[in-house]
This record gives structure tokens, sequence and C-alpha cells, in this order.
């Protein structure tokens, strides 16, 4: 494997805590035409008082349509008239923020989301357009069985103030009035614990200078810590007249800030990622029981969590349950050597490509920042996947053996989890720290000739 | 940035947008057959064929073949619409040689009977996943009622019915004659060897032999009925017309698409203020897209039931009626800078510049670059648009809807 440093452009991380607490990340890409940002700030569906389930999203909603000198459809007409790629949504702990535009615009833009997060207006007149347009996104989530289930067993999982849905529930949505959005945007938009991350084309100095005017008059207020997540395990079957059962499940592994992290990464690209992973070969190439099954990693607090997606026809559903189980205890048989330098090598590729999008790129450090507290650069990366060996993960795999096991399956009928994995269910906690994807699923290529793929219904169909 | 394009005596089209400066490349193979080459009986043979191709070679197992793109540390995968096949994968630069190889013996699969029966299990899944999703098929279910005879009416991944009835000799003569070299284009874009890759080419598919195939494209006579459907798990509504727009040759395209992101984009349009964001629908907007000989332009509206009828009077009234409502020199500048940042954002990475460099030149047969195609959306006039939108009122449209009761649309 190439050295480090012939295969990747220097990496430099610019860290500068502002005297509110807002901690701006940025690492210039002068190679590239775009700059991009993600911004996280503490409001999360876990803060969102009991009965009121989706005021974070309404928050966020409403913070859109008019802040600062612009009113809503001057929001939109500035962002767009910049061509400016933008996303917003809520998870456990955060709102965040995920902006990418062409470098020349991205003073401008930070001015917008700026006003947005700072000074929005709130409007009375349109608090019921926003209530209008969650129950819209609630619903849909109700016709996407593969969605669904996730909800479904966050939910179950994490309980209910850390299972939240970002979507939140139809009576918390009829519940929701102007005065708790004012509230809950002036207690948890707040600057300490916030994380601007910067990647792109840009000078330094001249960035730090405006985040600085932008957001210095960001007033910090004392906030609660976050309680204990509480980790619980169960099945849940929901009833569904669908062609396929969806099966979702879940079992511990360790957290994103552990120092193991990269041992438990590890074990999971040797599941799922790749043509040749196990997961893909054992349950749809060697039996065609699925076109997708899959698994990532999720934390959420000091909590780990293997997701896993299985979504077969009704008759097939049980035996595509058993072999994705005993595919994952496989694991304990140990790691082959192809599989070691494999993983190694899609990471290495993968590092590369992230020099590619400023956007990947973005997300990646607002994520390390938030979990480290620091921004590993790509030779330190490389250095500790190099470091894993295949003792190193079988040890980590019998140090970490799966357990605290959830599922939710949707469909014509409930498929059953063996015995021994509900009764050797435990229960653990830990502190509280936000939903993460992993480096590489991080590393999704901005869709290409995206005014087309964003309003057409999917064309053809991928392997 | 500079671009190469060569082709070989026995038909094979090599093209590369090489640059120096990148990180990566990305290579693909461009077959040109998809689901408007096939016969109505065998609907779903062409992506069928793209899940066999990973099945392994006379040199390969499907094990070798998925350890190996592993081990390159590719990004790969395939897709299959109605006018191709793409094979793709984004490597490391001094990963070529091994890519080529490996994606070109990807074209002479093996096509074992006993693969074809397991993999028949996983298409079948493929279909009943799309089942399960919205928008339920209303799409495919629109293009078969708007295309009718026309084979771009044929589904992408068949039916249960002729994916099931596929048999792997028929499969086997299909591959013959659209994965002659004459019918291929091999693609690289990024830091990319180019002569490197020619010579290898050349060696590797020297016993390949041209089959002239060449599409058959005819005029398609547009059915213009509206359908109802039923699905009873569905909570929302989910409805599709599709009109006439313009094929990929004709000049009036960027107008076109022009007019659809003015009207109906997903931010920012007519559509979007007047229904989505009042919360009134969840999506609501028009999307244009070219073939061959012909074009679309489409309407898309989900949102309850209850509120499809008033959603969808009002949607047609801003895109058909409200035509006195003349489009501004302020929104034609919003839309061409939507779409020329999003041509430069994504033109960043090698792994989207394959398919946007492919794609210019199998399915038009030339090659822009990003300030070319920046440009011809540049230089559009507001009179061009309005002449598009002229054009559009005057055409009919079928339509299709579905959702968890029937009768919820005029």
């Amino acid at each position: 494997m190439a050295e480090a440093e012939s295969i990747t452009a220097p990496d430099i991380s610019h860290i500068h805590r502002m005297s509110n607490g807002l901690t701006l990340v940025a690492e210039p890409m002068p190679w590239l035409r775009s700059a991009a940002f993600t911004l996280l700030v503490p409001a999360g569906t876990r803060s969102e008082p009991e009965g009121l389930q989706g005021l974070c999203g309404m928050t966020l909603d409403l913070a859109q349509r008019g802040a600062g000198k612009r009113n809503s459809r001057q929001i939109v007409e500035d962002l767009d008239y910049m061509g400016v790629e933008r996303s917003s949504s809520c998870s456990t702990f955060h709102t965040s923020f995920s902006v990418a535009c062409v470098a020349e615009s991205l003073n401008e833009t930070l001015e917008i989301y700026a006003d947005m997060v700072l000074r929005p207006h709130m409007p009375e007149d349109e608090v019921d357009e926003s209530r209008q347009t969650a129950l819209q996104e609630l619903l849909s989530i109700e016709d996407d069985p593969s969605q669904k289930v996730f909800t479904q067993l966050k939910n179950l999982r994490y309980g209910a103030q850390f299972g939240r849905s970002p979507y939140g529930s139809m009576e918390g949505l009829e519940s929701v009035a102007l005065e708790a959005m004012v509230d809950y945007h002036a207690g948890r938009y707040i600057p300490d614990g916030a994380i601007l991350a910067v990647a792109g084309k840009f000078e330094w100095d001249e960035i730090k200078a405006i985040v600085e005017k932008l957001f210095s008059d960001w007033k910090s207020i004392e906030t609660a810590p976050a309680e204990a997540v509480q980790i619980h395990t169960g099945v849940q079957h929901l009833q569904h007249e669908s062609s396929q059962t969806h099966i979702a499940l879940a079992y511990d592994c360790v957290p994103y800030q552990h120092p193991a992290f990269y041992q438990s990464r590890g074990l999971i690209s040797v599941l799922s990622d790749g043509m040749s992973s196990r997961l893909f070969s054992e349950v749809r190439e060697k039996r065609g029981l699925v076109y997708t099954v899959s698994a990532s990693c999720q934390t959420i607090g000091n909590q780990g969590s293997v997701l896993t997606y299985a979504g077969t026809t009704g008759a097939r559903a049980q035996e595509t349950l058993d072999v994705t189980i005993e595919t994952i205890k496989s694991l304990g048989n140990g790691i082959s050597e192809g599989e070691l330098s494999r993983l190694k090598a899609r990471v290495k590729s993968s590092l590369v490509m992230e020099q590619e999008s400023s956007t990947s790129r973005s997300s990646q450090i607002a994520t390390d920042w938030y979990y480290l507290k620091r921004v590993p650069n790509r030779k330190q990366v490389l250095a500790e996947i190099e470091s894993l060996t295949c003792e190193s993960l079988l040890e980590h795999f019998q140090q970490f053996p799966p357990k605290g096991w959830g599922l939710v399956t949707m469909g014509p009928e409930p498929v059953v989890l063996a015995e021994d994995l509900i009764s050797a269910a435990s229960t653990s906690s830990g502190q509280c720290v936000d939903e993460t994807t992993s480096l590489t699923d991080n590393l999704k290529s901005i869709t290409s000739n995206s005014t087309l793929a964003k309003s057409t219904p999917a064309k053809g169909a991928t392997r | 940035m500079k671009f190469e394009n060569t082709t070989l005596d026995n038909g094979l089209q090599i093209i590369a947008e090489v640059n120096d400066e990148a990180f990566s490349q990305s290579l693909g193979y461009f077959v040109k057959t998809g689901s408007r080459d096939e016969v109505p009986e065998m609907g779903g043979v062409s992506h069928f064929l793209e899940h066999m191709v990973f099945k392994g070679t006379d040199k390969r197992s499907a094990e070798d073949v998925n350890r190996e793109l592993d081990e390159l540390g590719a990004q790969s995968n395939a897709y299959t619409c109605e006018d191709q096949t793409v094979y793709y994968m984004s490597i490391l630069p001094d990963q070529q040689t091994r890519a080529i190889d490996l994606l070109t013996d990807l074209m002479r699969p093996a096509l074992r009977t006993s693969d074809f029966e397991t993999e028949k299990n996983v298409i079948l899944e493929e279909i009943a996943m799309y089942d399960d999703a919205p928008p339920y098929g209303s799409m495919e279910r629109c293009m078969e009622s708007f295309y009718g005879i026309h084979p771009l009416a044929i589904r992408v991944l068949g039916t249960p019915q002729t994916v099931t009835d596929l048999d792997p000799e028929e499969m086997r003569a299909y591959h013959h004659d659209r994965y002659a070299p004459d019918n291929l284009c091999l693609v690289a874009t990024g830091s990319v060897d180019f002569d490197g890759l020619v010579k290898q080419a050349e060696k590797l598919t020297k016993s390949w032999k041209p089959s002239g195939f060449k599409r058959v494209s005819t005029l398609p006579k547009h059915g213009c009925v509206e359908l109802q459907f039923q699905h009873a798990p569905a909570v929302q509504q989910y409805t599709f017309e599709l009109s006439q727009g313009v094929s990929r040759n004709d000049p009036r395209r960027h107008a076109y698409r022009l007019l659809a992101t003015v009207l109906g984009d997903d931010s920012g349009s007519r559509a979007f203020w007047a229904l989505v964001d009042p919360g009134l629908a969840e999506s609501a907007g028009m999307f244009a897209h070219e073939y061959d000989e012909c074009g679309i332009l489409g309407l898309y509206l989900t949102c309850t039931p209850e509120d499809t009828q008033s959603n969808w009077d009002a949607l047609v009234s801003i895109v058909r009626k409200e035509t006195s409502k003349k489009i501004s020199e302020r929104e034609l500048t919003v839309a061409k800078n939507k779409i020329c940042s999003s041509l430069v954002l994504s033109s960043e990475r090698p792994g989207n510049r394959l398919f946007t460099v492919g794609n210019a030149m199998t399915l038009r047969g030339v090659y822009e670059t990003v300030d070319q195609s920046i440009e011809n959306y540049r230089r559009v006039s507001l009179d061009a648009v309005h002449d598009a939108w002229e054009d559009y009122i005057t055409q009919g449209g079928a339509r299709v809807t579905i959702g968890p009761e029937l009768d919820v649309l005029r």
C-alpha cells in the first residue's frame, strides 16, 4: 500500500472556538471550485417537551420562513439564485444544516444561515403551513416500510425520549403552538455545543473573520446536561399488507468515540461493505433471498449500534433473518487475510475520493469534532486502519460479542427471533452523544445532473 | 482537461476526459441497449442480464468477480434504464490496468444456467421491493399508458411474469447481439492513462466481433387516458401525468428543462410556492426527460387522497392555464443558476463526470466540457422558454393516480 503522502493532498484542519462556545472547524481544499458547510445546533428531538413530538422539526421549518432582512420567499430565492444545494434535518441531539455552493457564494450563504439560526422571524401566519409540511413528511414515512421499520426500531431501542422520530407524531404535531417553537428556539438554538464545519475553496483567515462577525452576537445560555441513554431490547412486528417483509435488526457495538471504534467498524465492513462482504454473499449471492441486505453503524450516546436491514417476500423472511444472524455470528470464526486487505483497500480509496467532495469532508469533520474533539487527518486514519489485523478484529469480536438485540419487522407475517437472543438481552447506558454514520457511509457522491435527479422519480435500476 | 476519442477496428469506441490533477479515475462500459430495445415478451432481459454479468466469466467465478472488485477498493455498480446498460467503477489511478482487465472480462459473462435461476429470485425480490415503495409503480403504469405499443412502454425490471418466463438461451442470444463491440463505448474520466487504456482494450477485445445491431427508432403514438389504481396499504395518493416533450437531439431541450424548473422544480418554483411551501402537498412539480426520438414533460403530485383533486386542479392551472403570467427574466436567471451551479458542483468528481461524458457520447454522439454545457443553458432566451410553454399546453397527457382508494380524481 502506498504511503499516505503520495496519494493525498495535505489536509490541515483549522479550529477556532469563539467566546460564546461555537466551534469553527475548517479545512481548505483549494483544488475545488466549491465550498460546503455543516452546521450542527444542539437542538435535538430528545429535548422536545413530552407531548410535543415534532417540535424540533417544526421549529426548523419555521426558522427558514423568514430571517434577518429576508422573508420566506427571499431566502429561497436568494439561495436558488446562487444555486446553493442544501438540506436540513433533526436528529436526537442536533438540528443540522448541510449546504454546498460554488466558492464565490460561500460568504453570502453563511450570512443567510446565520440569520436563520440567530434572527428567525418565526412568523405566526406561517405556523399552520409548517404544521402541514410536517404532517406531509410524517405521512410519507408511513408509506415507506423500509424507513418505517427503522423509525420503529429506534423507538423500541432507545425509548420514549431518545428514540423519538425526527418526524414527530400526529398528536405532537397537532399540539405544537407558536409559543412552544419560540421557546424551543430560544432555549436550544445556542452556540455552546454548536459546530460549524467548513470544507472547500476558501481562505482560513477570511472565513474566520466572517464567522466571528456573523455569529458573535449569538448569546449562550445554561442548559441542563443530557440524561443517560438506556438501551431496550425486544421484538416487534408491524402488520402490513406489503409484498415483502421488511426486517430491521440491531445489536450493540462500541460507539464512534471509543478507542476501538475502528475495530468495530472494520467488522461491519467485513459484514456489509462491498460485493464480497459476508451478508451480500451469504444472503443474496448464494441463496437469492433478497435484493437488499446491509449493515451500518450508529452512535447515540455512548451507545453504538449495528443496524441491519433485509427485505424479502413473506415465505422466505424467517430464513433471511436466520441466515443474517448466522452470518453475524460467523465473524467469531475469524477474519481472513483477504477480507482484511479488501477492507484496507476500500478505506484507502474512500479517503482519497473524499478529497473530491467538499460536502463529504465538511460532514466528516463536523462528526469528528463532535465525537472526538479533534479531526484526524487522512494519514492518521490510514495508520489506524493499517494497524488492524485479523487477530485484533477477532479479539474485538470476542470482547464485544453481539448482544442487546432488537428486532422490528413489517409485513404480512411475523418472524421469530431465537429465544437465546432475546434472553441474552442486556441493558446498557452511557453519556449522550448523537447519531452518526461512519467514514465510508459519508462518502456518498453528490448526485450528478441533480436538477433532474431531484425532481423526477427514480429512473432505471441499479444493481 | 483533455478529451480523447478513438474507435478500434472491431468498432469499440473508447473515450476519455483526462484530468491529470484528479485524485481518482472512473471507468465504465456503456452498452447501448436497454428496456426500449426489448420485445414485450422478454421485458426485463436487459436488467436481468446486467445482474448476470456479475455472476462470472469463463475465467472468473462470481466470487472472484465480487472479490476482485473489492480488492480494487472500487466503488462499483451497474444500472439499466430505457436506453442503456452501464457498468462503472471509481478507482485509484494506480489500479487502472487491473480494473480494465476485470471490467472488460465482465462484458463476456458465462451466463450459467444455475446462476440464472438463483438470480431470478433476486430480481423478483427487487420487483417486490418497488411494489412496496412509493410511488407503487405508478410511473411505470403511466409510461405504459402514454407509450402504448411503443417499446418505451416496457418496464425496465420487466414483470414477475416476463422475468419468470425468461430462458437462459434467449438471454445468451440477446447478449451476443447487444454486447458486440460496435454497440459498446468504453468511457474513462479523471486521472487516466489513455494510451495504456487503448492498448489494453485492443488486446483484450481482439477476438470480439461486431454485430451491426442498430436501435430501431419509431415515433410513438401517444395514449392520453386517465387511469386510477388502488393500493390498499398506502396512506398518500400518488399521481403522474406525462405529456410530449422534445427529444435529446432537439435544440429546444434546454428551454424545456428550464421551463420545468421555473414551473415545477422542488425548490422555489411556481408549484413549490403554491403547493409544497404551504404544506398542501408532500411534493408537486414538473420534470423534463428526453429519449432518442421523443421526450417527456411530466407532472407529479403526492398528497393526501382528500386533497388530491384540489391540489391537482391547482397544479394543472399553474402549468397549463396561467400562461398569461409571463415568466420573468429573474425567474429564468434563477432557473439557469440552479442548473449551472449543480453542473459545476457535480463535475468535481470524476465519478459524476463519467455519466455526463458517457451519456453525451453514447446518447447524442457529442462531447461537451462543463463550460459548454453551462453555455447551452445560459444562451436560452425568454422567448424560447415561452415558446416551449405554448407548445406544452397544446399537448394532452396520460395520467395515473394510485392510493388507498379509488375515485379520488375526476
